[in-house]
């Protein structure tokens, strides 16, 4: 209109993998932030994820990782900033609806549905895809049938990517900790998203299972042709199978780059390490 | 492979419910045949069923929801009302006995079924025990507005007044149903053995079947976890509110089957000791454990009767009992349950000593 139009901050330094540049970004969150009491638990939280990037979050105790995760998936309602999902903003939508738009997530401390066998946790992931009502259930009317098949083939299918078909009558609280990590991504992934958020996936697990753990993440991206975002502090998942990272330190993003860049970047060297004293 | 082993232990889990019911039938039956049931006893099989029915729905709501409720008597009260209103409104219209039975059925677990959803849908933001609470209030609100309800049939339809029966100007060939704190009388005994029989195996049918598809395994995930239930897109309320009412309709039905094995019944009767006797049969037979309340009811509703000298200490007992199990009890899902109460559940609790087996019911 006239000459002095209101200027608007932008993204910053964001950087997305060159494949997904024709597409549009699933996730582009603008100055996302939320107080608690007067806390800025995060502020100015701003990130561009592509189509199909591992994105990782990376940063000190507390420096409010998970909290990004609970915003982007409404379990906290952000107080400023917008999140854009595949393009649409996800204001006003709830925990289910975030998940029905696309995201689905796992947790740091591991939430199973214990009591239930392994398959019954990734027959709820496939919910919302296996459609009969509660009276066709109760009155077992063909479309069960139909139904219960495909939700077990697919489950069985979903359980494959991690060699788990075997465990599937297990009792999910009984599995051992690696497995029941494994469990919550194969329910997560159940409810077909198409932006994965894995919050702390290698807490817990040996070498050798990283190591793994590592190799599917890539292959389960591959797959479903999905992005995931992760929050890890085991650095060699993160600098071995991240393409963008950002360092998050007291709520602020402190860095944004590639796996080299962020190595190299001393902002993230002092919030890991400490200042160095000056002599 | 897997679903077969799965899908056979199921199988059997159910058939050996549903068999016990069964033979359990034929036994009574045999019993009644060759004359050996004592009239005492005869007289408590439809109570029996009303109780079993009623501890399998309790069960849905504590042991599958995962949710404390203390006034399930409220929904037995309001189905054996309106089971009776129905059935004395029907008389001279329906010939049929067995028919008139299963209107009054139907209708008590349809009104049931609706003050369920009409408590449920504020209760069930509670949890724990608040909501026991707020259930218990509504078990007494419930006795005492029908202990003030006065009822009646007469040429010009049904005719309801709060304040005495003078009010209901029923004119000469009305009938009053229910007269105040004297509760419903001249109800003609339309409830049968069997019927509760049949009442019993399409409430297994309704619970077991439900626990075994797509919503039950959406209650049970809301049960586990409710932040996880909620990041795999299923809808907390909606799922918490079809167990409720399916729950509040079957202890509707199973009022009704009650009241009408009695020719006069009052609402003092379904009070808060029935909603705790009912808990007690769900608590004994093993939270979650349909086939544990079936045994547990029928049980504890034949003991008291066998051992007639000692009716005086019989609520002791139960609570004597009922403590004992709680100490002594190694139920995981009780655990779970006493974890919510106290908003504390306990980290190592969580740990299961070994992988054998799912959810069994």
């Amino acid at each position: 209109m006239s000459s002095t139009s209101k200027m608007v901050p932008v993204p910053s330094q964001a950087i997305i993998p060159e494949r997904d540049l024709a597409s549009t970004p699933i996730l582009e969150v603008s100055h996302l932030g939320i107080n608690f009491g007067g806390l800025n638990a995060v502020e100015n939280f701003s990130i561009i994820v592509g189509r199909t990037e591992i994105a990782g979050l990376i940063g000190p105790n507390g420096a409010g990782k998970t909290t990004v995760f609970n915003l982007l998936t409404k379990v906290y309602q952000p107080t400023r900033g917008a999140i854009l999902l595949d393009g649409n903003d996800t204001a006003g939508m709830n925990t289910i609806q975030i998940n029905q738009a696309g995201i689905a997530r796992t947790f740091q401390n591991i939430r199973l549905f214990q009591s239930l066998s392994v398959e019954d946790n990734v027959k709820i992931g496939l919910h919302n895809q296996v459609r009969y009502n509660t009276l066709t259930g109760i009155l077992r009317l063909p479309g069960y049938w139909k139904a219960e098949r495909q939700a077990h083939e697919q489950a069985m299918e979903l359980l494959s990517i991690f060699d788990m078909q075997h465990m599937a009558r297990y009792k999910a609280g009984s599995l051992p900790y690696g497995a029941q990590r494994r469990l919550e991504i194969v329910r997560a992934l159940a409810t077909r998203p198409s932006l994965l958020l894995l919050d702390e996936p290698a807490a817990g697990m040996n070498p050798s299972e990283t190591e793994a753990l590592m190799a599917n993440i890539i292959k389960i991206r591959d797959t479903f042709q999905i992005a995931i975002m992760l929050i890890e502090h085991d650095m060699r998942l993160v600098m071995g199978i991240c393409e963008g990272i950002a360092v998050l330190n007291y709520g602020k993003i402190i860095a944004k780059g590639t796996p080299e860049e962020i190595q190299a970047n001393p902002a993230v060297i002092e919030a890991y390490l400490g200042q160095k004293k000056e002599a | 492979m897997n679903l077969k082993k799965f899908g056979t232990k199921t199988t059997r889990s159910h058939a050996i419910t549903y068999g016990l019911v069964v033979l359990a039938f034929i036994f009574v039956q045999i019993l009644d045949g060759t004359g050996t049931l004592t009239s005492s006893l005869r007289g408590q099989l439809v109570p029996i069923c009303a109780y079993v029915v009623m501890a399998i729905s309790l069960n849905l709501t504590v042991g599958i929801l995962g949710e404390l409720s203390l006034g399930h008597a409220g929904f037995m009260s309001l189905g054996a009302f309106s089971g009776v209103i129905i059935s004395i409104a029907l008389q001279e219209r329906v010939a049929s006995e067995p028919l008139r039975l299963l209107a009054a059925l139907l209708i008590g677990a349809v009104i049931a079924g609706i003050f369920g959803f009409v408590v449920g849908v504020p209760a069930l933001r509670l949890r724990g025990d608040y909501l026991a609470i707020v259930t218990l209030a509504f078990g007494e609100i419930i006795k005492n507005v029908i202990n003030t309800l006065h009822v009646g049939i007469g040429p010009n339809g049904l005719r309801v007044s709060m304040t005495d029966q003078a009010a209901l100007n029923l004119g000469e060939e009305g009938t009053v149903i229910i007269q105040g704190p004297m509760g419903a009388v001249g109800i003609s005994k339309l409830a049968t053995f069997t019927a509760g029989f049949i009442l019993i195996l399409v409430t297994l049918f309704i619970v077991l079947n439900l626990i075994y598809s797509r919503s039950g395994r959406a209650i049970m995930a809301v049960r586990d976890n409710r932040i996880a239930a909620e990041s795999v897109g299923i809808s907390i309320t909606r799922y918490k509110l079809t167990a409720f009412i399916i729950s509040a309709a079957l202890a509707g039905a199973a009022g009704a089957l009650y009241a009408l094995n009695y020719s006069t019944v009052v609402a003092r009767k379904f009070d808060f000791n029935t909603s705790i006797l009912v808990l007690v049969f769900v608590v004994l037979g093993g939270i979650g454990n349909i086939r544990g309340s079936i045994i547990a009811a029928i049980v504890l509703t034949i003991l008291p009767e066998l051992l007639r000298a000692f009716n005086d200490y019989r609520m002791l007992i139960y609570a004597v009992i009922l403590i004992l199990v709680m100490l002594t009890s190694n139920n995981d899902q009780l655990r779970h349950l006493l974890g919510r109460i106290t908003g504390v559940v306990r980290h190592g609790s969580k740990k299961r000593p070994n992988g054998e087996g799912a959810t069994h019911v």
